[in-house]
């Protein structure tokens, strides 16, 4: 990280002076690059939010305040914020695990914290539901049809995100600070909350946007499990999708637009912070 | 280095007791659910796997899945590393924008996504799709669609993997190699490839397991017709819901398969990769 934090520093520095260094070659594979992210990205978000600003604003406001609509938004970023914050500690608590713990088996857990992030999303659905959604589940529990089937279907599929961004500042994190701290008669837990948390708490807010993001779309891990009864477990995905299937698609251009807001948000927290985070270098 | 001063201090219960929290934390959720898919697979031995392969239309839905995930990873390493290259080594105005842009698709929904593709290349109503109907091709409820759909979701993973090695490894033997003559493109393959080839693999990889399961946006995008448009994921929905939960557990099985092989790949790579 020291010795690449000069070259990272010297064009954000002198950035506003750089003239573009395209050569013809590189601004051809630019434009090229441009004009498949803008029909692949950018145009089609675009189409989303001019659908839902054809209406005018009083269609977009009822789209996005009829009762039902209404109902599964705030049930969606309910439970974002509470897994988010769940994430928080637990993530923290397992990179610092996998960081500084050793025992035999660790290597499996390493493995374990990805699946979520590649098991296909129905598959997650239906995983979930052999344990927690069944009357003869070995648990006895059964959260299927159920707003609590929502919580445990976003725990699942935003597992990994503040773990894989902690993780590597714990790593390099230096221990001999730790041990100045410690032989200064710091306490464990006055080093942790006065030395360690500060330098992981840009990657632990960068982890939690990214899991609050992830959760707020969720969509595939939910169609087995939650039943999408209105009212009860219904989430603003499956509301753009009923609205789709009815043929309405200002009313899901609506509710998607709100998303985007929501992600695009979410994103330049993310991008300020990273920016940070590779300026302490 | 970090681990042997750890092991020489003494463990606290608090050390046991978050060990106890991650190791019980990630059993419930993650390891005990995936065990009982397996064993549920293979409940009546391999039965449901080989009725599987024995069902046209499974097959048809296994090789589409394939295709799409195929031609989204192939787009997605020509689009991320040419991107990454313009990133770290050009500079041009609005390069800060573009970069935040590039991480859009990991935070919009895939119902979302899918909704923007048909309202732009939709063949009823959309932008630009009655126009490419009118030339005879057909996007939205075709494989065209799918593999956008599929490049959409998975379009930044090879971006993040390749930017930070690019970042790490320098320009300084891309310069000697140019100023002892070679061209840009022979410094490409010779210098800069071979520096961020194992990034490059992780980004693969890691692609072709979020491609191969996405389901969201194809749902919306495919139309799901039977034997045509029709992937496995869509499957194991549409099985799961007609109570046909043995064939659902078996594709869910093999796609999980898949997936848990990309992570091994990527993870046995990472170490090596780390100890060289």
């Amino acid at each position: 990280m020291t010795s690449t934090a000069p070259a990272q520093r010297r064009p954000a520095r002198f950035r506003p002076a750089l003239p573009s260094t395209l050569t013809r070659a590189s601004g051809l594979g630019l434009g090229i690059s441009m004009l498949w992210f803008s029909l692949l990205v950018l145009i089609p978000l675009c189409a989303v939010v001019v659908t839902a600003s054809e209406g005018g604003w009083s269609n977009f406001w009822r789209a996005i305040t009829n009762a039902q609509t209404r109902s599964a938004i705030v049930l969606t970023l309910e439970a974002a914020v509470a897994v988010t914050a769940v994430n928080v500690v637990v993530g923290t608590v397992i990179a610092w695990v996998l960081v500084r713990d050793r025992f035999p088996g660790k290597g499996v857990l390493e493995v374990v914290i990805d699946i979520p992030f590649a098991l296909p999303t129905i598959v997650a659905g239906l995983v979930l539901l052999s344990l927690y959604g069944k009357d003869d589940s070995p648990l006895g529990i059964n959260v299927a049809n159920s707003g609590a089937s929502v919580y445990l279907a976003f725990l699942f599929v935003t597992l990994p995100f503040v773990v894989r961004m902690v993780q590597p500042v714990l790593e390099e994190l230096d221990l001999e600070v730790e041990e100045a701290a410690a032989s200064l008669g710091a306490s464990r837990f006055t080093t942790f909350r006065r030395v360690i948390l500060p330098s992981l708490v840009p990657a632990i807010t960068a982890g939690a946007a990214l899991s609050f993001a992830r959760a707020v779309g969720e969509y595939g891990s939910l169609v087995l499990l939650s039943g999408n009864l209105p009212f009860t477990s219904e989430v603003a995905s499956v509301r753009i999708l009923s609205a789709i299937e009815n043929d309405n698609p200002e009313a899901a251009a609506s509710i998607a637009t709100l998303l985007l807001l929501v992600s695009l948000a979410t994103i330049v927290v993310l991008d300020l912070l990273q920016r940070r985070i590779s300026d302490r270098g | 280095m970090a681990d042997l001063s750890t092991t020489r201090r003494t463990r606290g219960p608090v050390t046991y007791l978050l060990r106890v929290v991650a190791v019980v934390y990630l059993a419930l959720l993650v390891v005990w659910p995936v065990a009982l898919v397996v064993t549920n697979t293979f409940a009546d031995g391999l039965t449901s796997l080989r009725g599987l392969f024995e069902d046209p239309d499974m097959v048809a839905a296994l090789q589409l899945t394939a295709v799409a995930a195929l031609c989204a990873t192939a787009i997605n390493l020509v689009f991320g590393v040419s991107m990454s290259l313009l990133l770290v080594r050009t500079e041009f105005p609005g390069k800060r924008l573009l970069s935040a842009a590039l991480d859009l698709p990991l935070s919009v929904s895939p119902i979302v996504i899918g909704l923007a593709l048909v309202l732009v290349y939709g063949g009823r109503g959309g932008w630009f799709g009655p126009t490419l109907e009118g030339w005879g091709f057909q996007v939205i409820f075709s494989t065209p669609g799918i593999v956008m759909a599929t490049a959409f979701v998975s379009l930044p993973l090879v971006i993040r993997e390749v930017v930070p090695v690019l970042r790490e490894i320098g320009t300084e033997q891309e310069q000697a190699a140019r100023s002892l003559g070679a061209n840009g493109w022979q410094t490409f393959w010779r210098i800069t490839l071979p520096g961020i080839r194992w990034a490059v693999v992780y980004g693969v990889v890691l692609t072709l397991a979020r491609s191969l399961g996405e389901f969201g946006a194809v749902k919306v995008v495919s139309g799901n017709v039977l034997g045509e448009t029709r992937t496995a994921t869509l499957a194991v929905e549409e099985k799961y819901l007609n109570f046909d939960v043995e064939g659902a557990y078996a594709i869910a099985f093999l796609l999980a398969s898949v997936s848990v092989v990309c992570i091994v790949v990527v993870q046995v790579l990472r170490s090596r990769a780390d100890r060289h």
